[in-house]
């Protein structure tokens, strides 16, 4: 229990934190809903993003600053594509376009800098996203695409029974949480039941003994990273059918990168419950904490949400170093 | 044949340790010094000076301050543009609110400021570290980035958040020409990589090293780890809060909220990757590539005579400079600073195949 406590305390803290607008009565109880579904939804796609990074880093140790790049690469394949054909084969022609470039990418980047530190890996995903933005424009164009999935955007009042006023949400939105769950559920199946994934977690807990029970490394890399795009063109869709496909949606990785520290760089769990709590923090802050900010300190504007979750991210590893899930490290000289 | 060190004896503990051992080593850095201080104002032009050579200076500093932290003390950060921004923005304001500063005392008091937040970035290393380190320091750069945008005392109630400084003066010299800036950096520039130089030779750079080959094993020897990842973090800061604002002053002259985002930051990690981390050396030679690269690729369709528009040629240059970087990480990833060296120990034998 000791052990927990700096947890738990901060868990206290980031609660009270969350039920003080609604009960000091500074917002609606329907609005303070709306706001926390909104954070969710948000959540779920930053977990989808950050899933990615996990699955790339629990497998082969390399963090994959790309990650963003692929999602924006996926969706705008995938805009251009649903221009001449129905939007399923666009989906499925993307998912091929995803494993040949998993393939090269591990062919022409991760094979050569094998055994390299950290930072170089990090360093040459730097150089595949500088590589990805520009090839994504120039083949497929600069301009804000569409993807159109066929679900009504009008938003849709419900509850308005127990609230005043209802609460609006989007159906998309949840059709975006549904099949955000059903691929996670996927993931989990393929890493428990299936003998690929049982070699994927083999190489994850150790490349070396994974490669002496002959184990192709290589191969798994490939699948891993094909794994990883299929998940980035989800992302890209979703995203893409929300905001426009648009070079702004190679940054929405960066909003990942504090959800797998939260979560732990090797968590699938993490990435997803990380998600959503930097996705409801976020929001919240942005539009209860902002005004507060703005009145206070005479701001030109709030915009918080660009640092909060890093902020909220660096407050949970000051308490667990290691992540919420992730594995704990032993030093030894 | 040409660059060999025989015969040159060190008879006293002064010619051991001093920084370039080797005759022909003086004899080159006293050349390049010559021509880099003697003859480049004199026949260099303008825009060469303010497109090439004056960033080189000043980004060739703050790759020296990453280098520090990244190369020698192995902590990475992705955020040190936040550092530059601080420094940039504390000299507009001591600056602006005390004119009767000497600018000198103005880049050595911005460069304490971005020290000092720098040591407060560098506090969650204490706890963390690696790649988690890498996305912490993350929290900098958007803090900074947003604090700065925001804030409207920082940029002095300005309705558009963009800044402009006053000319340089000092001593009754204002530096105002394409040449003087030139010199001006490059006086700064000497001082402070002999600093640095001979920061990292000393015990705190070997603590920094030691810190970063293995840090529990620096830590059992000895080696207080508290001290040494907040003098890293605390130096390097400094060197970038003092590259941040020469860039203001020196280059800019103005600037816009975002002047020192995300993408200046992953420049600089380019610059110390490409160069050599761990090589003061090197800091420059990655600036340079930096530096020099997208002017390059800026002039290669003129070359070839293909007109294209400016977004294609943004979005190739983009492609060319992220395979480039994949291509020297496959090729040396210790980066240009070990290519030199390796030219060094090839010339030593030349002609002679042993």
């Amino acid at each position: 229990m000791k052990k927990h406590l700096p947890v738990l305390t901060l868990g206290a803290v980031l609660l009270i934190g969350l039920a003080l607008p609604l009960a000091t009565g500074a917002s609606p109880a329907g609005f303070y809903v709306e706001v926390l579904l909104g954070g969710l939804m948000a959540g779920v796609l930053y977990s989808l993003v950050a899933l990615g990074f996990a699955l790339i880093f629990k497998a082969s140790g390399v963090f994959n600053f790309a990650q963003g790049a692929m999602v924006l690469f996926a969706a705008l394949s995938v805009a251009r594509l649903a221009e001449q054909m129905p939007l399923w084969v666009a989906i499925l022609a993307g998912t091929v376009i995803m494993v040949v470039l998993a393939w090269l990418i591990e062919r022409l980047v991760l094979r050569p800098l094998v055994n390299q530190e950290g930072v170089a890996l990090l360093m040459a995903t730097l150089g595949v996203t500088y590589f990805l933005d520009g090839f994504g424009q120039t083949v497929w164009g600069s301009d804000i695409y569409k993807i159109d999935l066929g679900i009504a955007k009008e938003p849709v009042m419900i509850l308005d029974k127990i609230f005043q006023g209802g609460i609006l949400v989007n159906k998309e939105d949840f059709v975006a949480a549904l099949v955000a769950a059903a691929l996670v559920a996927g993931l989990v199946l393929f890493f428990q039941k299936t003998a690929t994934g049982r070699a994927l977690r083999a190489v994850a807990d150790d490349h070396q003994a994974a490669q002496s029970i002959g184990i192709p490394l290589n191969r798994i890399w490939v699948i891993v990273w094909s794994v990883a795009g299929f998940v980035a063109l989800v992302a890209g869709v979703i995203w893409g059918s929300q905001l426009g496909v648009q070079f702004s949606l190679s940054q929405v990785a960066l909003k990942a990168l504090p959800v797998v520290i939260l979560g732990g760089f090797t968590s699938i769990a993490g990435a997803i419950v990380g998600g959503l709590v930097i996705g409801v923090g976020e929001k919240m802050a942005e539009v209860f904490l902002g005004p507060i900010l703005v009145k206070a300190f005479d701001l030109a504007g709030g915009g918080i949400e660009n640092w909060f979750a890093y902020v909220l991210a660096l407050l949970f590893l000051l308490v667990r170093p290691e992540g919420l899930f992730g594995e704990k490290n032993i030093d030894r000289v | 044949m040409f660059y060999r060190e025989n015969g040159q004896f060190k008879s006293t503990y002064a010619s051991d340790q001093q920084m370039l051992p080797i005759l022909q080593d003086r004899a080159f850095m006293l050349g390049l010094l010559v021509l880099a201080i003697g003859a480049a104002p004199f026949v260099v032009s303008d825009y060469v000076f303010l497109s090439l050579l004056i960033p080189f200076l000043i980004l060739a500093l703050a790759a020296i301050g990453l280098n520090l932290l990244v190369g020698y003390c192995g902590q990475i950060s992705i955020g040190h543009a936040a550092f530059m921004a601080v420094g940039a923005y504390a000299a507009y304001n001591l600056a602006l609110r005390i004119p009767q500063l000497n600018f000198l005392v103005v880049l050595v008091l911005s460069g304490l400021i971005a020290a000092a937040v720098g040591i407060l970035f560098g506090v969650p290393s204490l706890r963390i570290k690696g790649l988690y380190l890498a996305v912490a320091t993350l929290a900098a750069q958007f803090f900074m980035d947003w604090l700065f945008a925001r804030v409207k005392w920082f940029t002095n109630y300005s309705s558009s958040g963009s800044v402009s400084t006053a000319p340089i003066e000092m001593f009754g010299w204002t530096v105002d020409t394409p040449a003087e800036k030139y010199l001006f950096l490059l006086g700064v520039l000497i001082v402070l990589t002999l600093v640095a130089k001979n920061l990292v030779r000393s015990h705190i750079g070997r603590e920094w090293m030691a810190m970063r080959d293995m840090d529990v094993a620096a830590e059992v020897i000895g080696i207080r780890p508290v001290y040494a990842k907040l003098t890293a973090f605390a130096v390097s800061a400094f060197y970038c809060g003092i590259a941040g604002a020469l860039w203001g002053f020196v280059h800019l002259g103005a600037w816009e909220p975002l002047a020192f985002n995300l993408t200046v930051s992953l420049n600089l990690l380019f610059m110390i990757i490409i160069g050599g981390m761990g090589s003061l050396l090197g800091s420059f030679f990655g600036a340079a590539f930096i530096v020099a690269l997208p002017i390059i690729l800026d002039q290669v369709p003129l070359w070839l005579g293909v007109p294209i528009s400016t977004a294609m040629a943004s979005h190739l240059a983009s492609m060319i400079f992220g395979a480039l970087i994949v291509f020297f990480l496959v090729v040396e990833p210790h980066g240009l600073a070990r290519l030199w060296a390796i030219g060094k120990e090839k010339l030593r034998l030349w002609p002679f195949p042993h």
